[in-house]
């Protein structure tokens, strides 16, 4: 096997050769501790200080408004916990949707074990929350309101805008995990009204372990981690500089030329999903047909299950993920694809594609070819199909 | 985290199709499951003279139907009905821990067809239908 195409960017990402190179002297001579008086001690901290501006500049907010953590699972897990538990004299009332990641749905669902009641709004059959069920929800228990700007499976982009308005509205805080939108959406969070917003460096071409959440000033929170001073006393934890240095250069770089990137994204994820809908029967997309990531696409292929296919799929080169029950270890499938309404049988046989900066036209074309004898060698040996051929199943 | 076996009989499974006029048919799991097995067996004088299936599944799921396809020929009905989804597991060099269900699968597939066999000869099976078509029936989780 010779070729070898990454279709997997909403999973993880490279690290760019600029970010890399930003961050090694922070391994080596510049190792000192950022809580050190003496040079290299201050040099950290500098770099450190550096880094917080470039992402408040990429968010349009106060450098001082930025916290480092170790990933986008602890800044969901910070947010929504630190202001469950700050604000619980005003309220015990949370409202997200049923499509968050686990990060947030887990956050979730261990605060009701805590006496939080949880409202999960239901999507449309794109992903969409809608803002009519959002502001009914809306009691005068409700301290927060969580939702993600863009499905990391479905890649269905959330009116954020709109949310943002009603939440400040109703004097309600507002996260969103954006940590699939960073570096593919431009994002002003004082535009949006966002209160809080988790982001990941490594999907946006910097290293894994790093992450951020912002906070508006004013936001009653909790801390995550008692320790040390770090973090202006609220996230403690010996700086991890290295890998916030390359966030703070992948998230310059990423934001740099935004309509750019997904111009160029949106070229190559459109024609895919239109030649494999033209190419491939039995087939839907799934996702919200324009509001959705540049590099996104979804699809469902009927009669089929989705680890087979990406098993396949590896062995021509190709690495791509599903939102299978057997790629989790779980027996249900994707909790997403689910509630956008999906019959099980159709969900396990999904395929998520997801473009990055160095695929081309020419990898479109590649999994144009391979992919359709692929999904038919399965369906031959899918007894489903088999009963649609002879007729014995209405599609 | 396949074997190479796995592997092997996953890109290249045996006996994938159907038999026409096959002695027995079983067909265990549920779509919803996000795994069916549809086996067919060629009986002659108590003997699986041939057998071919068709599955909806992952990876473990196709091997483990072309290996327990593959295991059952040329055995004795009664000795076919003693194969186990440890065996089938077995002869593909294991299996990950949450794929082992699929191979419980495979053993379910072989007793289903084999029943279908005793029904169309008047013989009898002795215990309830194999497969109820729920998911926990086969997929019970072994260490």
């Amino acid at each position: 096997m010779d070729k070898q195409i990454y279709l997997d960017h909403s999973a993880t990402t490279y690290v760019k050769e600029e970010v890399l190179q930003e961050m090694i002297p922070y391994f080596t001579e510049k190792f000192g501790n950022a809580s050190s008086i003496y040079s290299i001690g201050r040099e950290s901290k500098k770099a450190i200080e550096d880094a917080r501006e470039k992402v408040a500049r990429a968010l349009h907010c106060q450098p001082k408004e930025i916290f480092f953590t170790a990933s986008g699972t602890e800044a969901d897990n910070w947010a929504i916990k630190g202001v469950a538990f700050a604000n619980r004299n005003k309220g015990n009332h949370i409202i997200t949707s049923a499509i968050e990641h686990h990060a947030v749905l887990h956050t979730c669902q261990y605060l009701e074990k805590e006496g939080f009641e949880v409202t999960y709004l239901p999507v449309d059959e794109y992903g969409m929350v809608s803002l009519e069920k959002l502001q009914e929800a809306i009691t005068d228990k409700t301290i927060l309101i969580s939702i993600m700007f863009a499905n990391n499976e479905i890649g269905t982009i959330q009116p954020i805008k709109e949310i943002g308005r009603i939440a400040k509205e109703k004097g309600i805080y507002f996260h969103t995990d954006a940590v699939q939108a960073v570096g593919n959406v431009p994002i002003d969070v004082d535009e949006y009204n966002i209160d809080m917003l988790s982001l990941s460096a490594h999907k946006f071409y910097g290293p894994k372990g790093v992450g951020a959440l912002y906070v508006r000033k004013g936001v009653k929170l909790h801390n995550f981690m008692q320790g040390g001073a770090q973090e202006r006393g609220r996230r403690a934890g010996t700086e991890n500089v290295p890998g916030i240095v390359g966030l703070g250069k992948a998230i310059e770089l990423a934001t740099r030329d935004i309509e750019g990137y997904n111009s160029k994204l949106r070229a190559l994820r459109d024609r895919l999903i239109k030649e494999v809908l033209e190419k491939i029967p039995y087939t839907r997309l799934n996702g919200h047909p324009t509001q959705r990531l540049p590099g996104n696409a979804n699809f469902s292929f009927e009669f089929i299950e989705g680890e087979s296919l990406l098993l396949m799929l590896d062995m021509k080169g190709i690495a791509a993920s599903s939102g299978s029950a057997c790629t989790s270890g779980s027996l249900d499938p994707s909790h997403v694809l689910l509630a956008i309404g999906l019959p099980h049988e159709i969900a396990h046989g999904s395929l998520r594609i997801t473009f990055g900066e160095e695929n081309t036209e020419e990898d479109v074309d590649y999994v144009l070819e391979v992919l359709p004898p692929i999904v038919e060698r399965l369906r031959e040996m899918s007894p489903l199909y088999e009963e649609v051929k002879r007729g014995v199943k209405n599609v | 985290m396949y074997s190479e076996k796995v592997m092997d009989h996953f890109m290249n499974p045996r006996n994938v199709g159907e038999i026409e006029n096959a002695d027995g048919v079983g067909q265990v799991g549920n779509p919803k499951c996000g795994d069916i097995m549809k086996m067919y067996l060629k009986i002659e004088n108590g003997t699986i003279v041939d057998a071919k299936f068709r599955t909806f599944g992952c990876g473990a799921a196709i091997a483990t139907s072309s290996m327990a396809t593959e295991m059952v020929k040329g055995k004795t009905v009664d000795e076919a009905l003693k194969i186990t989804n440890k065996a089938v597991a077995e002869a593909l060099d294991g299996l990950p821990p949450v794929k082992m269900h699929c191979s419980n699968l495979a053993e379910e597939a072989i007793k289903a067809a084999i029943q279908d066999y005793y029904k169309r000869h008047g013989m009898d099976w002795g215990e309830g239908d194999v497969c109820t078509g729920c998911c926990d029936s086969c997929h019970v989780e072994e260490e």
